[in-house]
């Protein structure tokens, strides 16, 4: 799993432009389901089940990353830009990016009298250009970058970017691997688009799924590091988390109790999770329609939005060993 | 599916004080620091009104050199009291500012919710027009309140692509640096890119740029990325719809003195003519 992931983490796909990440996955889930499709706003979605019975779970894993956008090309080459998602303000100079087209480029900033007022716009990147026309042969205004990082392992912690959330996806893919041939539901697998600038994607294909419950696989922060941002009771390595609340969702009762229960029977380690700040696909997934009971299997990630974000493979590992256990239990 | 939002920001009368002057509260995004001494018109039968607030000299001396608050200012229908206050006008009533439009030199046009009239004036022309494509134009309402009508019509329509048609803010003023300008006046209509509310399907906004390539009409990209759209309500309609917007660069927005240039309102009407046909042509 681990080489799934760092191929996943390796691979381009800010919010809007998730064309490369989509189709490294449609390769990776090539032969695993029954049906494929790709919908109107670009979700990746897979059936796996019994033909011509509509799915009765919809799992999904957003595939794309916070990034930035260029919005302006100055005389001299620099480009200006806007965030694509929470991109960290006050980590973001001296951060390398890097265009779909390869092209690389360097943030910089203004001077500022007082750090705390650094904002996007006194940012700029340096792509090496000695004019705006020598920009202009590289990248265009509306074209999208991510944040540059190596993909490392020190003992079972993985470290590298957009964790958030090609974790969720390595662990969704992983699981249709491990999956039996006989299910006792249809399952859509849905990797979705837009996730970070306000679960957008998961909205119309929750609509057009019409799904009976929902679960949201996605990393989540914790609280084991020296002085946390946010009191929280999750840990890196103890095991997936079961999401109880986030500030979208209040996970459905009798999900969370499925999945303790799943993981209580299985011997699987897990964490019960809380987070009081951030939100995930189920929140649109639970109101869609008349409403989708929903659920939310968590994986803790140290440094969420930053170019290094980290995740520990026993967690993963536990993740898919729930989520298959799930699959194969009977949720109605 | 092309959108324009009809209605404007504005005021709503709060509450009647026992002197007859009117509190106020907000309809959509108004900036309080526009509105002391300008004129209004009150209710269904516009009663003419103004916005005051306490004079200067009776300001204290930590309420001066700031703007007033939405609860420090009143409008003063000219009402003895109360009782006169309430023949002409009730709680609940709208308000909107009274401003003409004015032509001003090299194609400016100076009004009042020029945001967006000037988009419903672009659906209109463009209904006007022969085109070969079946579309719906649709007038919304509620824009200004949190893109309230777009979603229950975009539900009702269920259009496979969506193009708004808006105004956006031009900020081409001085002491602000271009790569902060948002848009500028005069440099053709203004394509977004991402705003807080939706991000441009890419090929759409591939689709305006070849447009405006082949017929040679100015365009620029909005580079400010804050604010809502009806496109963000739109895009995620039932199974999700292809989206983009399209605005014309209007300086002092939500003002009663808006300000843009009537060559990138024709331009504008230009790009979406030419989009049209050449989804005809082409498809998207």
């Amino acid at each position: 799993m681990k080489d799934l992931l760092s191929r996943l983490v390796d691979s381009f796909g800010p919010s809007g432009s998730e064309e490369t990440v989509r189709s490294l996955i449609k390769k990776e889930i090539k032969g695993l389901s029954e049906e494929v499709f790709e919908d109107n706003l670009g979700n990746l979605v897979a059936y796996k089940g019994p033909k011509g019975v509509e799915g009765d779970l919809l799992i999904v894993s957003h595939m794309d990353e916070i990034g930035l956008m260029v919005t302006f090309i100055d005389e001299n080459g620099f480009l200006r830009f806007t965030n694509i998602g929470g991109l960290p303000k006050n980590t973001l100079v001296g951060s390398r990016i890097v265009f779909r087209n390869g092209t690389s480029g360097v943030i910089s900033q203004e001077k500022v009298k007082d750090q705390t007022e650094l904002d996007f716009n006194k940012m700029f990147i340096d792509i090496g250009a000695r004019s705006k026309k020598e920009a202009l042969e590289k990248v265009k205004i509306g074209d999208t970058a991510v944040l540059v990082s190596a993909f490392s392992q020190e003992c079972t912690r993985l470290i590298g970017k957009s964790m958030d959330n090609r974790a969720g996806c390595a662990l969704l893919i992983e699981t249709m691997r491990r999956l039996p041939a006989s299910l006792p539901h249809g399952i859509n697998f849905a990797f979705t688009v837009q996730e970070e600038v306000g679960l957008r994607g998961a909205r119309p294909v929750t609509y057009s799924l019409k799904p009976r419950y929902g679960l949201a696989v996605d990393v989540t922060r914790v609280g084991d590091t020296p002085e946390p941002e946010y009191k929280m009771d999750v840990s890196l390595g103890k095991g997936p988390a079961i999401k109880v609340k986030d500030s979208s969702v209040i996970c459905h009762a009798r999900v969370v109790e499925l999945m303790v229960r799943t993981a209580e029977n299985n011997n699987i380690p897990y964490q019960m999770e809380v987070l009081e700040r951030g939100g995930t696909d189920a929140g649109v997934i639970h109101l869609s329609r008349e409403g989708v009971p929903s659920g939310v299997l968590s994986i803790p990630c140290r440094y969420v939005h930053t170019s290094s974000e980290m995740v520990d493979l026993q967690d993963l590992e536990n993740g898919v060993l729930l989520l298959v256990a799930l699959l194969k239990d009977k949720w109605l | 599916m092309l959108a324009a939002h009809m209605d404007e920001v504005g005021l709503m009368v709060a509450s009647i004080e026992k002197s007859g002057h009117l509190k106020i509260y907000p309809v959509g995004g108004v900036d309080e620091r526009l509105l002391l001494s300008t004129s209004v018109q009150v209710g269904p039968d516009n009663v003419p009104g103004v916005i005051g607030a306490k004079a200067v000299h009776l300001q204290k001396k930590e309420e001066r050199g700031k703007a007033v608050e939405f609860d420090k200012l009143f409008i003063d229908i000219g009402a003895k009291d109360k009782e006169d206050a309430e023949k002409a006008t009730k709680v609940g009533d709208y308000v909107s500012f009274l401003a003409e439009g004015q032509a001003l030199q090299d194609d400016l046009f100076s009004g009042k919710a020029l945001d967006n009239r000037a988009g419903c004036a672009a659906l209109l022309e463009i209904l006007k027009k022969d085109c070969p494509l079946s579309f719906t134009g649709v007038f919304t309402v509620q824009e200004e309140v949190g893109l309230r009508g777009a979603k229950v019509a975009a539900y009702r329509v269920n259009p496979r692509i969506a193009l708004v048609i808006e105004t956006t803010t031009a900020a081409d003023l001085p002491d602000i640096k271009e790569h902060d300008h948002a848009t500028s006046l005069g440099k053709g209509p203004a394509f977004t890119l991402r705003d807080d509310s939706v991000i441009t399907h890419p090929q759409i906004l591939e689709r305006l740029v070849t447009v405006t390539e082949n017929d040679e009409i100015p365009f620029q990209f909005r580079r400010f990325p804050g604010s809502f759209t009806d496109a963000g309500a739109i895009s995620l309609s039932r199974d999700g719809i292809m989206s983009g917007v399209i605005s014309t660069p209007c300086r002092y927005l939500h003002s009663p003195s808006s300000l843009l240039n009537l060559r990138d309102w024709k331009n504008l009407i230009k790009v979406v003519d030419g989009f049209l046909n050449s989804i005809v042509e082409k498809g998207l």
